[in-house]
């Protein structure tokens, strides 16, 4: 079943084309990757999907999310999606969390507005979803301000926020590139954990292909906001067919080949 | 083999302000005890996470910090040496982005020339400019232009272009690629890997990426909230590492899916 | 960069407005502002006292041309005062050590918690009231809070990496503020200086009304608002006057410099990817 159809996607800021005529689908279920460098729109694309561009885009062409019509909609109409139908993890843990709210509070919210929960419900139920990301010691950390939890538990704070209403949708913008090495690993392991636990598609935006490409069945690549080519991860890595995709896996294993040489002493 | 910078048992604390009314002050062991040795040609990493000391060790390197105890040595002279400029004219630094290490009013000639002016460096500060430029890559023209004008892989290498000018003879380069694009990071690297290599350059790269330290370095150092976990051979370390924070370090290295 | 900002227009053609009279009472006013006419004693407006006369039956629009130069005089003085003494106290209390900072920054704040017009009936009192008192006290008064907010400012600068970079070439305090603080500092200080007049402006003002500012009988609005301001019964439109070339010019400056905030933010962050 298609979740979502973005079909002649197009932004502008000004006379500034940043997304050029993307199309893709995405069904139930399914991991999708977005890759792309600093400037590919990749971002401008999830946030068009979820319906959050800045001030100043002109967005052309359609968005359909499970049968609704997602461009040009009133912000009143989407909020009832947001939160709801489609979760979204950012990248900086530290901004895109309340600094003055306490984290509980945070998880709670999509849960009051969209669930109708009374707060002392919803930040049961918060707490719950604390155990869930893998937080120990969930009482404590639901009373826990934003700037007394490290960089990893914020993340997994983010993506308590976003799972809160079993979206059908999860939108990850580069989610753990602000994080070290050691962090990393665990968040995508809990992102694949919890999307495979709930059956909710995935839409993993990100500039690391090795990262994308454990995460998701098939990827995006996205280039000066056009998409160069749409692949599942093994033709990518098999044969890309645009020249842009093919640099991509080349860097991504050269660095890769130069680890295993190091580390292994041999080559795969 | 010329030991060229040297740190012994080196440490830095810091005193945390005051968190409301209370009187003691919290501390930040930022580094503790970190005894290290540079040779003239060594190609060193230091590898570690956020938090792990290892900026800290590069600005304590680079005499722009004091520490709290222990010391740090240039061809066996404890610092602050009594001539700072012959220090700096040997021992330069690239920092991570270059968005922020140049200054968004200064155009690139400016930017490059800083050094050549403060240092007095004894030969013609123009002709050196272009021959830098051209060393790491950008054409003349560019010395007209100011930051914003330029790609991130160009602001880089002006960065690098800057730290090379007085002809160091030792450069540290703390997260270089981090902040660029992947296709980017390549040419930085080869770039790195040519200079050190032609200009007889020795060099201390501090990264949390290990494909990178994997790639340019023989040595490695890996850092864990102020502590040197674990020293040698970047080969022997990750072959056979030893401590726990090393093997979680490599483990977590992505991975790409074989090919199919 | 000032495409469509209407309130940096609006700002600007008020301060012009204000600046305009200023220079005309150089070249030529409606009548001798100084000239006494017993005989014309508080005229309402009229079309030959366009603004009417004061109790001396001088001729108020002339007044309050001449009194342009007061009050412009003393607000760019004082901004001139305020801005040399609180940039340089600013910049140096930001790249000293610890030990002299905190003494530094508590002083800043004892200045600030001084009204100024408190400070300037301290001065009038002892050195007598005069348009040079009020420069003084207000340009001290002032310089406080320039140098606390350029102090900020300063500090954020030197945060950034190529700060550390420049001392890593070997550069000194001095050609690092030079080269790197103050290019960066300028958007600020047009801004924390459009400010400043616009306060200064009405600082003197009120001192003026206090009689501590400007003596007569050299006009300046303050004063002229309090002297009218007792005839309100005859004409209310008397001391509306001179209350208005206030407000004009002090909005005029304040504009001005929120205009500038935003026309200068922006471009800055601009980054061409």
């Amino acid at each position: 079943m298609t979740l979502l159809q973005v079909r002649n996607l197009t932004i502008r800021f000004g006379r500034k084309v940043v997304v050029d005529d993307v199309s893709f689908d995405l069904d139930a279920g399914e991991r999708l990757g977005i890759i792309g460098e600093s400037g590919s729109g990749k971002t401008l694309t999830s946030l068009a999907v979820i319906g959050l561009l800045p001030e100043g885009a002109v967005v052309d062409g359609s968005i359909v999310f499970d049968n609704v019509e997602i461009l040009n909609r009133s912000d009143g109409q989407l909020s009832s999606i947001r939160g709801n139908h489609i979760g979204m993890v950012f990248q900086e843990p530290l901004t895109a969390l309340n600094p003055l709210m306490r984290v509980g509070k945070q998880i709670a919210q999509p849960l009051r507005i969209h669930r109708g929960m009374r707060m002392k419900a919803a930040l049961a139920r918060a707490t719950e979803l604390c155990e869930r990301v893998g937080l120990p010691d969930p009482e404590r950390i639901v009373r826990s301000y934003p700037h007394q939890l490290s960089g990893g538990q914020r993340q997994r704070i983010g993506l308590a926020i976003a799972l809160a209403c079993d979206p059908s949708l999860l939108i990850a913008d580069e989610p753990t590139t602000a994080l070290d090495v050691t962090v990393q690993q665990e968040v995508l392991n809990l992102i694949n954990e919890l999307v495979r636990e709930q059956g909710s598609a995935l839409m993993f935006v990100s500039h690391d292909l090795p990262v994308v490409s454990m995460m998701t069945e098939r990827v995006a690549v996205m280039r000066s906001g056009t998409m160069v080519e749409l692949a599942t991860v093994s033709k990518l890595f098999g044969g890309a067919r645009h020249e842009y995709s093919q640099m991509l896996v080349r860097a991504a294993r050269q660095s890769d080949d130069e680890f295993v040489r190091i580390s292994e002493g041999g080559h795969r | 083999m010329t030991e060229l910078l040297r740190a012994h048992a080196l440490s830095r604390t810091f005193k945390l302000p005051r968190a409301g009314l209370r009187s003691e002050r919290s501390v930040r062991r930022a580094l503790v005890e970190m005894n290290l040795t540079v040779n003239e040609g060594d190609r060193l990493g230091i590898v570690g996470e956020s938090g792990s000391g290892k900026t800290t060790l590069a600005r304590l390197l680079l005499g722009l910090d004091i520490p709290t105890s222990g010391t740090v040595s240039f061809l066996g002279e404890t610092l602050p040496l009594s001539d700072m400029r012959r220090f700096r004219r040997q021992v330069q630094v690239v920092f991570q982005d270059p968005r922020s290490s140049l200054n968004p009013r200064m155009s690139v000639e400016d930017i490059v020339l800083e050094p050549l002016e403060c240092l007095a460096v004894d030969e013609p500060h123009s002709a050196r400019i272009d021959e830098v430029l051209t060393s790491v890559g950008l054409s003349r023209d560019m010395r007209t232009r100011y930051p914003h004008e330029l790609s991130g892989g160009q602001r880089q290498r002006v960065a690098i272009a800057r730290a090379l000018a007085p002809r160091p003879r030792l450069l540290i380069a703390d997260e270089p690629v981090s902040a660029l694009d992947v296709l980017v990071r390549d040419e930085i690297l080869a770039l790195l890997a040519n200079l050190t290599e032609n200009l007889g350059l020795t060099m201390v790269l501090i990264s949390h990426d290990l494909s990178v330290i994997a790639r340019l370095c023989d040595d490695v150092v890996v850092m864990q909230n102020g502590v040197a976990v674990e020293q040698g051979k970047t080969v022997d370390v990750f072959r056979a590492p030893s401590h726990p924070f090393t093997k979680t370090l490599i483990a977590s290295v992505p991975r790409l899916p074989e090919p199919s | 960069m000032m495409r469509g900002n209407r309130t940096l227009t609006i700002g600007i053609s008020l301060v012009a407005f204000s600046l305009m009279m200023f220079l005309l009472s150089f070249i030529w006013t409606p009548y001798d502002p100084l000239e006494i006419n017993p005989e014309l004693s508080l005229t309402s407006p009229s079309w030959s006292h366009w603004m009417g006369t004061d109790e001396n039956g001088r001729d108020i629009l002339s007044n309050i041309v001449l009194g342009s130069r007061a009050t412009l005089i003393t607000g760019v003085l004082a901004v001139v005062i305020c801005m040399l003494l609180g940039v340089t106290i600013g910049i140096a209390t930001a790249m000293s050590p610890k030990w002299v900072e905190s003494p530094a920054i508590f002083g800043t704040d004892i200045v600030l918690a001084l009204p100024t017009v408190l400070f300037a009936i301290v001065l009038a009192a002892v050195y007598g009231p005069s348009t040079y008192t009020a420069v003084f006290a207000i340009g001290i008064a002032l310089s406080a809070s320039v140098a606390q907010v350029t102090r900020r400012e300063v500090n954020v600068i030197l945060l950034a990496d190529y700060v550390t970079a420049a001392r890593a070439s070997g550069s000194r305090n001095l050609r690092i503020v030079r080269t790197h603080v103050l290019p960066n500092l300028r958007a600020s200080l047009f801004v924390q200086a459009s400010g400043a007049s616009a306060i200064a402006i009405l600082a003197e003002s009120t001192l003026s009304y206090l009689g501590l500012g400007t003596p007569p009988p050299d006009p300046s609005w303050g004063r002229m608002m309090a002297s009218l301001q007792q005839y309100l019964i005859i004409d209310p439109i008397f001391p509306l006057w001179p209350g208005l070339a206030i407000l004009i010019t002090v909005l005029g400056f304040n504009l001005l410099g929120d205009g500038l905030r935003e026309a200068l933010d922006p471009t800055l962050r601009r980054d061409v990817e």
